[in-house]
């Protein structure tokens, strides 16, 4: 049984509160220096974003978010920074929604299908970083950069007519097929607008991931790995094999972060699908430090200071501010876990002291006794 | 005490792994033959495909403005990791080089803007020192997060800076920033023409050379000559003084540095205040030389090629040059019509993967060797069956030679010893 510690709960707890605060602070600071009121933009963020249509956008942008943000997180667990969840997830997406455009089966079948595609793809190009982190000693940080750019290059290469490209009849926008009706993914019928169902999706994702990691024998030595290669290979577990593997996951979960857009929104891969979202993941797993509620709090989080900040434009304020309080979010968030880790670490260190001196001086008490 | 014998032992003193065990380190002479080799391949290239562009004078002056940017940034790399702080944030520095160089460029002079430029970066670094050094985070997470930042920053200020009153007025948008002037280039009257003629000759290995050392010395932009200069400082300060001695015993082993009274986190500090400097001054230069506005998404992800190319040189500024030069010369490709020049060069490729599947196969390791053959023949084919290459896949190109190159060279390379890790004062005590 594992011993309930309030104060360790309170204090990781503490350090995404206070960066949260520091942050909008200095977002105010840059308003102010730029000669507007802050204050009443965060109230109007606020009014704006607890709004039923803006609950749905953000439970919406949270499933996509999620998904990218458990992505990066597995290889964050075993110390693996999956850079390259952005390409994986762009060029799984394509790849699902080129295979779903050319098929017209039954939802039943085709629904998985598209979704096995996508994680087929984000696995392989991820598991091309693996293989060549553990057989040609390439960090893992610089391939997947690499690989994201390569990714883009395909699908401009693939998204042209008479390739993988389709043009509309308006003649103005090129896109793969588009899904049939078949293959769109069940909504919520919420109003005034629906719930993508794939936020199921997301969630079932999330407890696997919680489940492997702490439940499992798998994730118990993707976790030793993560702390101590060298200790996880003395204890037998192939670190060579981990890191394919984790590689492997995280980008099958990366080819996840473009089904909801696609299956619930879009239908198809155009130039306007939404880019980028990996970096959005690393900072959404860095702020919920890699635990399954922790990231779907950064997700939510995320979709909120965008659904609120795209209101400001409206009111004479700039939009893109979201960017400088996310930015300033992630730096402070992951300066104050390790903040927070140093006090835990020394305060843990203060109490083994005070009892092992509390001990000592018992046992010299009793050998007084007995002399 | 007893408490403090709990405390992590020091790591052991690093082996020397100099001499016969590591590689042999390239003399002058050698790079040398290095380079003359490689002309000498490109000519035969040129003369057998008829693609004449790949050592034109253009291609080779086009391939060293984009090589500047990337070296600048991979010098910026250099410096912080040989002090053993791993530095992806270069990205973001260069990005807020690019945004205040162009800021302070279009309102007064070019070299004020370079100044900003350089400043901007360095308050990146400072911030990547603090988080890092003083904090404690771990060196990669730290650079993602100013990566956003810088990202979000100047996102929000060139809109409110470039977009407003006399700037939108002289050309700027939300995206970008009104012109700035010219900064100085410079040509070696007499010689560039002289060159030039030799080069229309189209002459075996002659033409070459023209063409190249004609690249070299015609419209070269006085941010050029800079950068030049910089490589060589830098290599004479952490090489050849004290300063630089400690800066990378720093690097190497932080806590032996320690002993013998060297303040780490002072160094440390210099060296990744530095490196943002030397990034600004990459980002500024893309902004004021290579377009003379500020374009968001301008860098394009130089600043991880520049640490690539700082990889691929082994963490020394000589192979750190050669990377970015051939960065750049990729680069370049993209940017003149480059499907032809590509596809001559995907002759090379065939030739370079042949006799490496050649040597793997006289070394023994038959799979290494089958897998180049392979390899080596599909792309003969790709080459045989057409006649150019693809825009998209030209614009791939650096990334691709980048991956190749390090899978190639990756294990042979040796980083300082405690590069990227964390490090407390006192720690070994």
């Amino acid at each position: 049984m594992k011993k309930f510690d309030k104060e360790r709960l309170l204090l990781g707890i503490a350090a995404p509160v206070l960066a949260i605060v520091v942050a909008f602070l200095v977002t105010a600071l840059v308003l102010a220096a730029t000669g507007k009121e802050p204050f009443s933009a965060f109230g109007i963020m606020f009014d704006y974003g607890v709004k039923s249509d803006s609950q749905v956008y953000i439970l919406n942008k949270a499933t996509t978010y999620y998904l990218a943000g458990l992505a990066v997180a597995v290889g964050f667990r075993m110390n693996l920074f999956n850079i390259g969840v952005d390409g994986q997830y762009r060029l799984a997406a394509f790849f699902a929604a080129a295979v779903g455009g050319a098929l017209t089966l039954p939802g039943a079948l085709q629904i998985p299908l598209i979704i096995l595609t996508a994680m087929i793809v984000g696995a392989m190009w991820a598991g091309i970083a693996g293989v060549l982190k553990v057989t040609r000693g390439v960090s893992e940080v610089v391939s997947t950069i690499m690989l994201n750019a390569i990714a883009t290059a395909i699908i401009g290469y693939l998204l042209q007519q008479g390739r993988l490209g389709h043009l509309d009849e308006a003649g103005t926008k090129i896109s793969t097929t588009p899904l049939p009706e078949s293959s769109h993914f069940f909504e919520f019928p919420t109003t005034p607008t629906p719930v993508w169902g794939f936020i199921v999706v997301a969630v079932v994702a999330g407890i696997a991931y919680w489940f492997t990691l702490s439940r499992t024998r798998f994730g118990f030595d993707l976790r030793t790995v993560g702390q101590s290669g060298s200790a996880a290979e003395a204890s037998g577990v192939n670190v060579k094999k981990m890191v394919v593997t984790s590689m492997l996951i995280s980008g099958a979960v990366a080819g996840l972060v473009g089904m909801p857009t696609l299956l619930n929104d879009s239908y198809e891969y155009s130039g306007d699908f939404p880019i980028g979202i990996g970096f959005t993941g690393i900072a959404i797993a860095l702020l919920g430090r890699n635990h399954p509620i922790g990231i779907a709090l950064g997700a939510l989080l995320w979709g909120f200071l965008e659904r609120g900040t795209g209101k400001l434009e409206f009111e004479g304020y700039d939009k893109e501010i979201v960017g400088v309080i996310q930015g300033v979010i992630v730096l402070c968030v992951v300066i104050a876990y390790e903040v927070v880790r140093r006090y835990g670490l020394k305060r843990q260190q203060s109490k083994v002291g005070a009892e092992l001196a509390a001990q000592a001086a018992r046992n010299s008490d009793q050998q007084e006794v007995s002399a | 005490m007893t408490a403090t014998a709990t405390s992590t032992p020091p790591p052991a003193a690093p082996k020397v792994s100099g001499g016969k065990g590591g590689r042999t380190r390239l003399s002058f002479p050698v790079v040398l033959l290095i380079v003359a080799g490689a002309l000498l391949a490109l000519s035969a290239v040129r003369a057998i495909t008829g693609a004449q562009d790949v050592t034109s004078a253009g291609q080779i002056s086009a391939a060293l403005a984009m090589a500047v940017p990337i070296g600048l940034a991979g010098l910026g790399g250099l410096w912080a990791e040989r002090a053993g702080v791993v530095n992806i944030g270069l990205e973001g520095m260069m990005i807020l080089g690019t945004f205040f160089g162009a800021w302070a460029g279009w309102q007064t002079s070019p070299w004020l803007g370079v100044l900003a430029g350089i400043i901007g970066g360095m308050l990146g670094g400072l911030l990547h020192a603090v988080a890092t050094v003083t904090f404690g985070v771990d060196h990669i997470i730290s650079g993602i997060a100013i990566n956003i930042l810088a990202l979000g920053f100047t996102t929000y200020f060139a809109k409110l800076w470039f977009n407003t009153g006399e700037a939108a007025a002289k050309g700027g948008s939300p995206k970008q920033s009104p012109p700035a002037d010219d900064i100085t280039s410079v040509t070696i009257p007499g010689l560039s023409d002289w060159l030039h003629s030799i080069e229309k000759h189209h002459w075996f290995f002659v033409s070459d050379v023209a063409g190249v050392i004609g690249g070299l010395v015609t419209n070269v932009s006085l941010l050029t000559v800079l950068a030049v200069i910089l490589f060589v400082v830098t290599f004479f300060v952490l090489w050849k003084t004290s300063f630089g001695l400690r800066l990378r015993s720093c690097g190497e082993n932080p806590i032996a540095a320690e002993s013998l009274g060297v303040n780490v986190y002072r160094y440390k500090y210099i060296a990744v205040i530095i490196s943002g400097g030397m990034a600004g001054l990459g980002g500024a230069f893309l902004s004021l030389v290579t377009s003379h506005i500020y374009n968001e998404g301008q860098t394009g992800g130089r600043g991880y090629i520049g640490l690539a190319a700082m990889i691929f040189g082994n963490w020394r500024p000589g192979g750190l040059a050669m990377g970015a030069g051939l960065f750049g010369f990729a680069d370049a490709l993209q940017l003149r019509n480059g499907g032809e020049s590509v596809h001559a060069l995907l002759l090379l490729l065939v030739v370079v993967l042949a006799v490496l599947a050649a040597w793997k196969l006289y070394r023994k390791s038959f799979v290494q060797g089958a897998v180049s053959a392979v390899i080596a023949a599909a792309v003969l084919v790709w080459y045989l069956a057409t006649d150019t290459v693809p825009t998209e896949f030209v614009s791939a190109t650096p990334y691709i030679v980048t991956l190749l190159v390090l899978s190639l060279s990756a294990q042979r390379l040796r980083m300082p010893k405690a590069d990227g890790m964390r490090y407390r004062k006192g720690q070994g005590k």
